[in-house]
């Protein structure tokens, strides 16, 4: 009892003193989940599958952010408003890329099976297979090594919250972060290609009936999520390099998002993607740096033991 | 201008270019982040061969090869159904033949047979050393994930955990980790057979349980973070694995029954033989069990739980006890190829390797256990082959590329497999159909 209690004792001082410090490191992470969380979300509200494959969407957003920040900025260290535009420049690559990717995903891994009518475990077969195909043709064509993006700004600390430093790269990640998020859950819930988006997911087959054009939604659908995860892998990309495995533990994470926050419900992968970012990040506290992931995982077997239906519960096709 | 972008023949012809660019990207050149464009342009510019006839550029020989296939597919549309009745006519007369259990057996004993003489009749130490540790190994595999995606239907994408475990196993027993082996004693590899057995059993058991009773795409998923996390631990618990330097003090196979003392060593060929002997057994064992009651409640739950439940099968118990017993082959080869290449690190056991076994199940046909044989059989020789002699501008890591698209193309056009099993190909064919009109897909899938 006496070790225990000690070594939870010795562990929350380090706690109360990281705190702040782990905090802002977790929110930023817990964005990046969210971003690619909400394609998970998406797709399973229309399709009712998870698309293995989001992972290389991310991926395909970082390289694309990677080759977009080399011709930019080559050499030079840009600064004030070359910063914010090389950074809008290098989020629209991401998510235009991935948006792309993920349309000739659903073409050619999806849209087959669906014509057919195909059994669940072909879908996420077909996944899997074009998710390999892509990540090993990405380390084919860019090579299989680890690469650092050009940095379109000199990351450095902007202010401190509680003595614990903010870096420029977070307020970076948070102001696309909310922006994008936001503008998804405005879009879902007010324009006709959510309203489209929601009716396929409450019915796809009574929706057709009263004229929505279910080909046409799906594909929409996966251009949104798929946009926002590329514009996702830009962001993870600026800070951690680009490699064309990036996409898999992050996606796992992200899918643990979703899953947490209640999958189909887009709020609540948002808020799925924040918690488990904050969590994981706090976690090291009391785990060493290599489990991370085995705590991400943990909370993924947990959530679908105790309540498989998330936080928020599953909430398919509602507005949020 | 509109009509032509629009014409069927037109947009087939596009399809048919475009697929075989991507085959021309895929077995072209690699490029690199410093030259990101060098992979693709040289996938259609670099000089290669005409089938050997003369020296071209490379999208020549692409370009002729879409016409041929554009070819090929318009005249499928034309005259496939026919070619079809054709084909399952001529194939009646073999295929009601090999539903006759003396022929069944007989062709079993002629591939045993084949099997037996094989390695002495390929004598070359690269391909030797490949029908173990790549082959019969791996048809091993294949057998037990067939038994949890191809009887259960469920989707275990975290089978090389069990493999891992199976060979983490064999090293702890043996006495080859920094942790004390079980009892306090070194014991023979062969002993870890029943050892790695049982625990990577308990192992599925306990994954299992808790996310079996769950949707197949959970499992899928978390079946995939189970295998990294396996890797994870593999490599930070220096302590008790060895870390990611792994261990490479694990011994052969030695048989002591009384007189007789026999040691299997660094030679492929003792090894070879002794995992067919496994093949066999559980080859056997697989087929009896698909047709025995735990087979039947497999197809019963793969085909309808909710119905299957309504008559009395627990579809969770079935369910773990199929994810246990593919398992057990897994834990199985774990053993034999830490014996036998003496080593393990926590580097091999990769997420490539569970897709790897999964594409020769699924290639096979799933369900189907000749299938899948024969699947894995043609899949291992082929990529070894691959290794073996590599055509240009072929790196190995490559041999992933082509798994995943053989996945896609599978699910696309055969999603049953090489050898469907009639059982799956039938599932396939009515839930395609709507499972609401049973009658009439059968008689319309009848000859």
């Amino acid at each position: 009892m006496g070790g225990f209690g000690h070594y939870l004792a010795s562990h929350l001082v380090t706690m109360r003193k990281e705190f702040w410090f782990l905090f802002v490191g977790g929110v930023a992470n817990g964005f990046l989940y969210g971003m690619v969380a909400v394609g998970y979300t998406l797709v399973y509200g229309v399709l009712r599958l998870i698309n293995f494959a989001h992972s290389e969407i991310f991926m395909s957003g970082g390289f694309a952010g990677y080759f977009v920040m080399k011709a930019l900025i080559g050499t030079s260290s840009p600064n004030g408003f070359a910063t914010v535009y090389l950074i809008i420049i290098g989020i629209v690559a991401g998510g235009v890329v991935g948006a792309v990717v993920a349309t000739l995903l659903e073409r050619v891994a999806y849209r087959p099976l669906r014509k057919r009518n195909a059994p669940k475990l072909a879908y996420l077969i077909s996944a899997i297979g074009a998710s390999y195909f892509l990540f090993n043709m990405a380390g084919k064509e860019f090579g299989r090594y680890s690469i650092s993006v050009p940095q379109p700004y000199i990351n450095h600390t902007v202010f401190t919250i509680f003595g614990a430093p903010v870096q420029l790269y977070y307020i970076v990640i948070l102001i696309a972060g909310v922006i994008m998020l936001l503008g998804l859950d405005r879009v879902v819930a007010t324009t006709k290609l959510g309203r489209s988006i929601r009716a396929v997911a409450q019915d796809a087959e009574t929706a057709s009936l009263m004229g929505v054009n279910i080909d046409r939604t799906i594909a929409l659908t996966f251009i949104v999520g798929g946009a926002l995860g590329g514009a996702a892998g830009f962001l993870f990309g600026l800070g951690t390099g680009v490699v064309y495995t990036m996409g898999f533990t992050p996606a796992l994470k992200a899918f643990t998002a979703a899953v947490l926050g209640g999958i189909g419900n887009l709020r609540g992968a948002m808020i799925g993607g924040l918690l488990l970012g904050v969590a994981e990040s706090l976690s090291v506290v009391f785990v060493q740096a290599a489990y991370i992931d085995v705590v991400a995982f943990g909370i993924l077997v947990a959530v679908l033991l105790f309540r498989p239906t998330g936080i928020l519960g599953e909430r398919l096709g509602r507005a949020a | 201008m509109k009509s032509i972008l629009t014409h069927q023949l037109f947009r087939r012809f596009i399809t048919a270019a475009a697929v075989l660019a991507v085959v021309a990207v895929m077995t072209g050149p690699a490029g690199s982040t410093e030259a990101p464009t060098a992979g693709f342009t040289g996938s259609f510019s670099e000089r290669s061969s005409f089938f050997g006839f003369f020296e071209t550029v490379r999208w020549v020989p692409f370009l002729f090869l879409a016409l041929v296939f554009f070819g090929v597919w318009t005249l499928w549309l034309s005259r496939g159904a026919q070619i079809k009745s054709g084909v399952s006519q001529v194939m009646q007369v073999p295929r009601a033949a090999t539903q006759r259990r003396p022929v069944r057996w007989g062709i079993g004993v002629v591939l045993l047979f084949v099997a037996l003489i094989l390695p002495h009749v390929i004598n070359d130490p690269f391909w030797q050393a490949a029908m173990v540790e790549q082959i019969a190994v791996y048809v091993l595999l294949a057998i037990g994930l067939n038994v949890v995606v191809g009887f259960a239907g469920l989707l275990d994408l975290g089978f090389v955990a069990f493999y891992a475990i199976g060979a983490y196993v064999t090293a702890w027993v043996t006495g080859a980790l920094p942790t004390p082996p079980l009892f306090g004693i070194h014991m023979d590899p062969f002993f870890a057979i029943p050892i790695a057995i049982v625990i990577v059993m308990v192992a599925g058991i306990v994954l299992g349980v808790p996310t079996l009773r769950l949707r197949g795409d959970y499992l899928a998923i978390v079946t995939l973070g189970f295998g990294e996390i396996i890797t994870i631990f593999a490599n930070n618990l220096y302590g008790i694995t060895g870390g990611s330097q792994g261990t490479s003090l694990i011994p052969h196979f030695s048989l002591h029954i009384g007189p007789i003392k026999y040691v299997w060593g660094l030679a492929p060929v003792p090894y070879y033989y002794l995992t067919l002997v496994f093949v066999v057994i559980f080859l056997l064992a697989f087929s009896l069990l698909e047709h025995s009651r735990v087979g039947r409640a497999w197809t019963a739950i793969r085909e309808d739980e909710v119905a299957a439940e309504s008559v009395g099968i627990n579809p969770l118990k079935y369910k773990v006890m199929a994810f246990a017993i593919g398992a057990s082959t897994a834990g199985f080869a774990g053993v034999v190829t830490a014996s036998q290449s003496n080593n393990i690190f926590p580097s091999s056991f990769s997420l490539a390797f569970s897709i790897n076994i999964l594409v020769l199940v699924i290639f096979g046909g799933m369900g189907s256990i000749f299938g899948v044989v024969l699947g894995a059989l043609l899949i291992q020789t082929g990529s070894m082959y691959l290794l073996h002699s590599p055509p240009a501008g072929y790196q190995s890591s490559d041999l992933y590329i082509y798994l995943g698209a053989l996945l896609v193309v599978m699910m696309i056009f055969r999603p049953a497999g090489l050898v469907p099993s009639r059982r799956r190909r039938r599932e396939i064919v009515l839930s395609e159909a709507g499972e609401g009109h049973m009658n009439e897909v059968l008689t319309g899938d009848q000859p």
